[in-house]
């Protein structure tokens, strides 16, 4: 029977070769997203920022300049009017209403009769309002939630490998998560609730990854000896290629239909996964790997000058 | 690890099957499974509001009204206690925020007036509710030299009365929607002074904000006929608007004090007057209500007096005959539905505190709909691209692989459904997203066998180490997932909390499917077809 095999067996790719170049431009494409984060910034949803989006579905073809004359005049602020899915269907956001929490259910009420009145028949068919301090409390929750999963990353990695893996796996998880974030401002894709959700998603994704790898480079220390731990390494990353590259595949596949029907919000989360899942594969090989080697080398590998005592116990630990 | 026991197997057979058999419901429409045999398994997955349709709302009590009020009750009460006394006084106010001042016209007097105010006191009810007394009381007075008092209300006081109003008021929330019928609604209390509220397929959510965004205070009060709406009110009475009704004078000076209030009363139902055929309310008082209400209105034939709702005067009938029946009506500018609103107010109580909506999500019936249809058609498509990979890259064993895959989704409805998890949209997101991951134990523990077999093992043992070698890794890419999932869960809010439940089943269920299961599969093969080497 034909097996697709899209890596051949027995593959010995001189990763760690390009390890410098990988690290330099993994660092650079993630100081790039750090400078976009703060300028131009993230686009944030009315999760985080407060505000007011309506979905309408209008009776006939919506007319734009006539619904942005008439929603500007209601004295709401900012209002965008976009259109998606099919042409009668009428997306609108409006800002943040002040500093009171009340203001964004009052400015929905309002825009929603005026649609319901102007065009009659109009079907509202979603309406979020969130006050200004809710969504400072959703923010700080958000934020909280990825702060804590970075922690709970580190320690659970520390206690399952030696330091040097879990100072690897971090500092890779915050390589990519700051591109993560960068895809967003890049994008322009909101940054809401469901965001987290997706970044939480790909830190999984990524730290799952080098689980992976660091546990065959771990195998392998015990069963070669005397091997480099360069050598090794590359050893390891070849072995382990297949199920990097099947898995990745396998979850791409299961994330792809989602991004092409899942609809406006859902899409969205979809696609940014879709990023998170290349992402991740991709900094098991380039970034893990190396940070492993630089931080590993004369410590976690056997007969080297520099051994330390601790180092060795950890290598020979059963 | 690669025999099976008789019994093993069965309960493994008897795991999938009761998954599928309590997956069933799920697939077809409410409707048909209401009219199923009661032996019949009947639970199904349950709908988030962004699927179903419906309002999620996030209220916030005013607590700052109670405060204010019981500011206002103690100024008001003071003014009657001195006057009895005959204690001359100015500059009676509310001073700052907590706090009541008053000056004495007679310093002397302090002691004697401190002891008058000193009654006005409430005692603090405490959890155990022995507040009787000697217990604390709510406020301390403290006065000067020159006959200066002042009334001030103690901080702990304040978060009891502020945290039995909310309380207070979900009670009332829950009375309010119960009365409009709306099927399985979740209200809980969020926060400090915040009331969760989520109402599955309403389509109408305005009536449901109006009826919770009316805090339905009813008053019955004496309208000061001898004063003029027009000038300053004098003291004691207030200057209230009406609602507009009947074209008549909108202003009218009411007494401060409450003769009867909406707590007597016991019932409240919408109607029509008799003689114009218009809407109206029809109430009728508890026992003090209606004695007091008879009381007034022997002592006041001929005089009018009002009806307040939050403020606003809804009319002023003057009294033709004392009303000794203890029911009476409300005429107003109501129609149909006002009334029968008001109605509602009036059955489930008044608010003790002004609620505002600082959260609304709103999903109408239709765009639920949608989403479902958009999420079936992804969770088809990706299934197919799932299995058709894992066949070409594995063969048999994906096939086994495939197999488990969709014994892990029924599953995972199975169990959403027994635990009356919600799913949600995110949650069709997970769904999806377990598809592809518990496939991943499975590329794991095939590219294991492999390796092992080239190593020269034999089937059998290669297929052993794969399972035990690949076993510690497959656990610690599925604890990392879960422990970010229960942070998103416990942190997150609404719709993505149904993503992290979602993935959190999905990933336990898988670690059933993609290994016992799978590896049951391929034993029995094994055993059946004893091949010398493995097709992987």
């Amino acid at each position: 029977m034909y097996k697709l095999r899209l890596i051949p067996d027995n593959t010995n790719y001189p990763f760690m070769k390009g390890r410098v170049i990988g690290l330099a431009v993994s660092a650079f494409l993630s100081v790039i997203s750090v400078v976009l984060f703060f300028y131009p910034g993230l686009n944030y949803g009315i999760d985080f920022k407060g505000g007011i989006v309506i979905e309408a579905r209008m009776q006939q073809p919506a007319d734009f300049p006539a619904l942005r004359n008439l929603i500007g005049n209601l004295d709401l602020g900012h209002a965008a009017l976009q259109q998606f899915g099919s042409p009668n269907d009428v997306l609108i956001r409006l800002e943040r209403q002040g500093n009171e929490d009340a203001a964004a259910q009052r400015a929905a009420d309002k825009v929603r009769a005026t649609l319901q009145q102007s065009y009659p028949g109009t079907e509202i068919r979603r309406v979020e309002a969130v006050g200004a301090s809710v969504s400072e409390g959703l923010f700080r929750d958000g934020m909280l939630a990825m702060g804590l999963a970075m922690v709970a990353m580190l320690i659970y990695i520390w206690f399952r490998f030696e330091w040097q893996f879990g100072v690897g796996a971090i500092a890779t998880l915050v390589l990519d998560v700051t591109k993560t974030i960068g895809f967003y401002v890049v994008t322009d894709i909101q940054f809401n609730l469901v965001a987290i959700a997706a970044v939480l998603t790909i830190m999984g994704f990524s730290v799952n990854d080098k689980v992976v790898v660091y546990d065959r480079v771990r195998e392998n220390l015990r069963k070669y000896k005397t091997l480099p731990l360069r050598e090794l390494i590359d050893k390891s990353i070849n072995e382990t290629l297949n199920r990097t590259v099947n898995t990745s595949i396998t979850v791409f596949l299961s994330t792809l239909p989602l991004a092409l029907f899942g609809g406006e919000a859902v899409s969205e989360f979809a696609i940014v996964l879709l990023f998170g899942i290349v992402l991740a594969t991709s900094s098991s090989i380039f970034i893990a790997a190396p940070i492993l080697l630089f931080l590993g080398e004369n410590r976690l590998r056997r007969g080297q000058p520099s051994e330390q005592p601790e180092a060795k116990a950890a290598a020979q630990r059963p | 690890m690669m025999y099976f026991a008789p019994w093993k197997i069965a309960l493994i057979a008897l795991a999938c099957l009761a998954s599928v058999i309590f997956s069933i419901p799920s697939f077809f429409p409410a409707a048909t499974v209401a009219t199923w045999p009661n032996w019949l398994p009947k639970r199904q997955v349950n709908l988030g509001l962004d699927l179903r349709g419906g309002a999620h709302l996030l209220l916030e009590v005013d607590t700052s009204v109670v405060l204010r009020e019981r500011l206002e009750a103690l100024v008001e009460g003071a003014r009657n206690e001195l006057r009895q006394a005959r204690i001359g006084y100015t500059n009676l106010s509310v001073s700052g925020t907590n706090s009541v001042a008053v000056r004495l016209r007679d310093a002397s007097q302090t002691e004697q007036a401190r002891q008058l105010l000193i009654k006005l006191a409430l005692p603090v009810q405490s959890a155990s509710g022995l507040g009787f007394g000697t217990g604390p009381v709510d406020m301390e007075i403290s006065s000067t030299a020159d006959g200066q008092l002042r009334m001030t209300l103690s901080e702990a006081a304040l978060q009891e009365r502020a945290r039995n109003a909310v309380t207070q008021s979900i009670e009332i929330v829950r009375r309010r929607i119960d009365q409009t019928g709306v099927s399985e609604p979740t209200i809980q209390r969020q926060g400090a002074d915040r009331i969760l509220v989520q109402l599955p397929g309403i389509d109408d959510p305005e009536r449901i904000k109006r009826l919770l965004g009316t805090t339905a205070k009813l008053t019955f009060r004496m309208v000061d006929v001898g004063a003029d709406p027009n000038a300053p009110a004098p003291p004691g009475s207030e200057i209230l608007e009406g609602d507009g009704a009947q074209g008549r004078s909108d202003r009218y000076v009411v007494k401060r004090k409450v003769e009867v209030a909406g707590d007597n009363l016991v019932d409240a139902q919408a109607g029509y007057d008799q003689r114009g055929g218009m809407p109206v309310v029809n109430f009728r008082f508890d026992t003090v209500g209606g004695k007091r209400f008879a009381e007034i209105t022997q002592q006041a034939v001929g005089q009018p007096f009002a009806i307040v709702l939050d403020n606003k005067v809804l009319s002023a009938p003057t009294i033709r005959e004392p009303i000794l029946g203890g029911s009476g009506q409300i005429s107003g500018n109501f129609t149909t539905a006002s009334a029968n609103d008001l109605a509602v107010l009036l059955r489930a109580g008044a608010l003790p505190a002004p609620l505002k909506v600082v959260e609304e999500r709103t999903v109408g019936p239709d765009l639920g709909e949608d989403s479902i249809r958009a999420g079936l058609i992804s969770i088809a498509v990706a299934a197919v691209l799932v299995v058709i990979y894992m066949v070409l890259a594995y063969g048999l064993f994906g096939l086994f692989a495939n197999v488990a895959l969709i014994v892990n989704l029924v599953m995972t409805l199975a169990a959403m459904s027994l635990l009356q998890a919600t799913l949600t949209l995110p949650g069709i997101a997970g769904l999806l997203l377990t598809l592809g991951m518990s496939v991943d134990a499975n590329v794991l523990i095939n590219e294991r066998i492999r390796e092992e077999t080239k190593l020269g093992k034999s089937p059998m043992a290669a297929m052993s180490a794969g399972f035990s070698r690949a076993f510690s890794t497959i656990v610690d890419a599925n604890v990392t997932t879960l422990i970010k999932m229960a942070l998103l869960y416990a942190l997150g809010s609404g719709a993505v909390k149904g993503f992290a439940v979602t993935i959190s089943i999905g990933i336990l269920t898988s670690m059933f499917t993609a290994t016992v299961l799978v590896r049951l599969m391929m034993v029995t093969w094994l055993r059946q077809r004893r091949p010398t080497l493995l097709p992987v």
